[in-house]
């Protein structure tokens, strides 16, 4: 159920903490094995997450549904998370995201039709004087603008 | 400007700890562990610079360093909250970015004062920029024998590692920090007993910002009293101030405490288009929003903000012009506080959830005549009465928004659209 790769990367985390308390790990692993099954997790990999860290699965469950950034249904290769919070608001976010959805041809919390992309609306990003902006994957993009935004999506593979 | 964090944002690679030594960079580490420095001196240094709370809180770095029991048995830890993601707030990110070497000194300082010996940096989970960075800096420290088991013969120890978050506002809150880092679900403890005492691991913890021990190199370097006087009464230094919103110029400054709002709003280009300033929230969403008049005549220190009846919390300034609807703005802080509300108490839980349900009717043209009343009602119900200051949080921008601009909220649910907008 989890690779050996990902036991490699997992192992690097438990590395940072006391012994015994492995399970402040599960974080990253929630995300490395996340990442290795389509982006998304099930109650299984949750389970084999758990069990290899040796906590209760219910334990692993909680964290894998109290944080934002795990998915829990399918998403698509590339998840765009726009930021509709105050600073990229002011700055027009609101059109840019009917924009994108108009491009797209979804709406914010679907998946295009080839599985490639799916868009979310998410709470502040943190870079709010690069506003408007979005993350795809583990980038950032900011300044955004309609041209910019087809650009970017243009380019997405 | 650009005198402590930023000091060598312009310098090429200026994230490098080839850059950050250049500049002086781990001299005051170097002098620790050669046994030049003692905890005593750093703790008197750090108060005679009124160094405080960068993170919003404001709390003495000098006299929180001083309270942890540093000769008892047993590890104790440094955590640095890097969990930055407060409406308006995007400082650390840039510190991370530009120089993680100075965060890597503060803590190092930190552990030492502290008699702890290992840190942590939880850093948000979509910071995967300022993460790589901060991880490479890390790499550099070891390698250039810097961090670890009794470094240069010194005796002293001090293992930093990164956390990372999964995205959770509340998990900024120190103690939903901690539970985070044990690897649960971020929900704030009961305080006490307080972190000093019982933190990680229920060992003892200081928190402490980004921007707070990034600071502290330099204090040390240059001496408190040369920061203290930067700064004003009560609010030593300088800081970080992120500008955004309507304005020409967008970006973070690192200014003297105590400069004006003028100037600071000067600086980020002034006002975009030539637009009339309507509204100005000083210190992130959480602090108490204020009218244009009243902003123009304040002071950028905490004194300053408090005077004219707001908080300078992360010296998160958002400008809005004349354009701007407050009751749409006040409508997307509260979806913020509604979704990321914990749900450990039941007065922000069912609160939050409240006030944006109320917020949105309002704005879909469905308002009702005693909606105002409802809002500050329920407002008043999470006010104080919940575990952490996310409540509280979620409280007083509601409060205010409607003391400033309750006509607009009135004209709303009148007729049903916004008074400034087609």
């Amino acid at each position: 159920m989890i690779s050996i790769d990902a036991k490699k990367q997992i192992d690097v985390w438990i590395a940072k903490y006391p012994k015994d308390r492995q399970s402040s790990a599960v974080m990253q692993a929630l995300k490395i094995v996340q990442a290795e099954n389509e982006n998304r997790l099930s109650a299984d990999t949750i389970q084999a997450v758990a069990d290899y860290l040796d906590m209760p699965g219910i334990a692993a469950q909680e964290v894998a549904t109290f944080y934002e950034n795990y998915n829990h249904k399918k998403v698509g290769k590339h998840v765009i998370r726009f930021c509709h919070n105050i600073s990229c608001m002011l700055n027009g976010a609101d059109d840019l995201i009917k924009h994108l959805e108009n491009k797209l041809g979804v709406k914010t919390g679907k998946i295009t039709a080839d599985g490639l992309i799916s868009v979310k609306k998410v709470e502040c990003l943190g870079a709010c004087v690069g506003a408007p902006m979005f993350q795809i994957n583990d980038e950032y993009f900011e300044n955004l603008t309609s041209d910019k935004i087809d650009q970017i999506v243009n380019n997405l593979k | 400007m650009n005198e402590v964090c930023f000091k060598n944002l312009t310098k090429d690679q200026c994230y490098s700890l080839k850059t950050y030594e250049a500049s002086g960079g781990y001299s005051v580490w170097r002098k620790i562990l050669k046994g030049d420095l003692t905890p005593e001196h750093i703790i008197d240094e750090l108060k005679a610079s009124g160094l405080r709370g960068r993170g919003g809180a404001g709390f003495p770095t000098g006299l929180k360093w001083s309270f942890m029991p540093r000769h008892s048995d047993g590890q104790k830890y440094v955590v640095c909250n890097s969990d930055e993601g407060e409406p308006g707030t995007c400082k650390d990110r840039d510190i991370l970015r530009f120089n993680p070497h100075a965060v890597i000194e503060g803590m190092a300082i930190g552990g030492f004062v502290m008699n702890a010996s290992v840190g942590y940096n939880y850093i948000r989970g979509e910071f995967m920029e300022p993460f790589y960075r901060f991880e490479d800096a890390l790499k550099e420290a070891y390698e250039a024998g810097l961090l670890g088991q009794n470094i240069n013969n010194s005796s002293v120890n001090f293992d930093l590692h990164t956390h990372l978050g999964a995205g959770a506002y509340i998990c900024g809150e120190e103690t939903a920090l901690l539970e985070s880092i044990e690897g649960k679900k971020g929900q704030p403890r009961f305080k006490p007993p307080f972190p000093a005492n019982v933190g990680l691991f229920g060992k003892p913890t200081t928190i402490n910002n980004t921007e707070s021990f990034a600071s502290v190199p330099e204090i040390l370097s240059r001496g408190g009293q040369w920061f203290a006087d930067i700064g004003v009464e009560n609010s030593g230094g300088c800081k970080l101030f992120s500008v955004s919103g309507h304005v020409k110029s967008p970006a973070n400054f690192e200014v003297p405490m105590g400069t004006s709002f003028k100037d600071l709003l000067k600086m980020a280009g002034g006002m975009r288009d030539g637009a009339k300033l309507k509204a100005v929230i000083p210190g992130g969403s959480s602090t108490p929003v204020l009218t244009a008049e009243v902003a123009m005549s304040m002071t950028m220190d905490y004194d300053g903000i408090e005077k004219v009846g707001s908080m300078l919390g992360a010296g998160s300034v958002i400008i809005m012009d004349e354009s701007t609807c407050m009751v749409e703005v006040l409508t997307r802080l509260a979806h913020f506080y509604y979704d990321e509300s914990c749900g450990q108490c039941t007065p922000c839980r069912e609160g939050t959830g409240w006030l944006y349900r109320v917020l949105e009717r309002i704005i879909d043209g469905n308002g009702k005549q005693d909606d105002i009343g409802l809002l500050l009602g329920v407002q008043d119900k999470i006010m104080g009465n919940t575990i952490c200051a996310l409540g509280d949080a979620a409280a007083m921008p509601v409060k205010s928004f409607l003391r400033n601009f309750r006509p607009e909220f009135e004209y709303y649910i009148k007729h049903g659209k916004s008074m400034v907008k087609e």
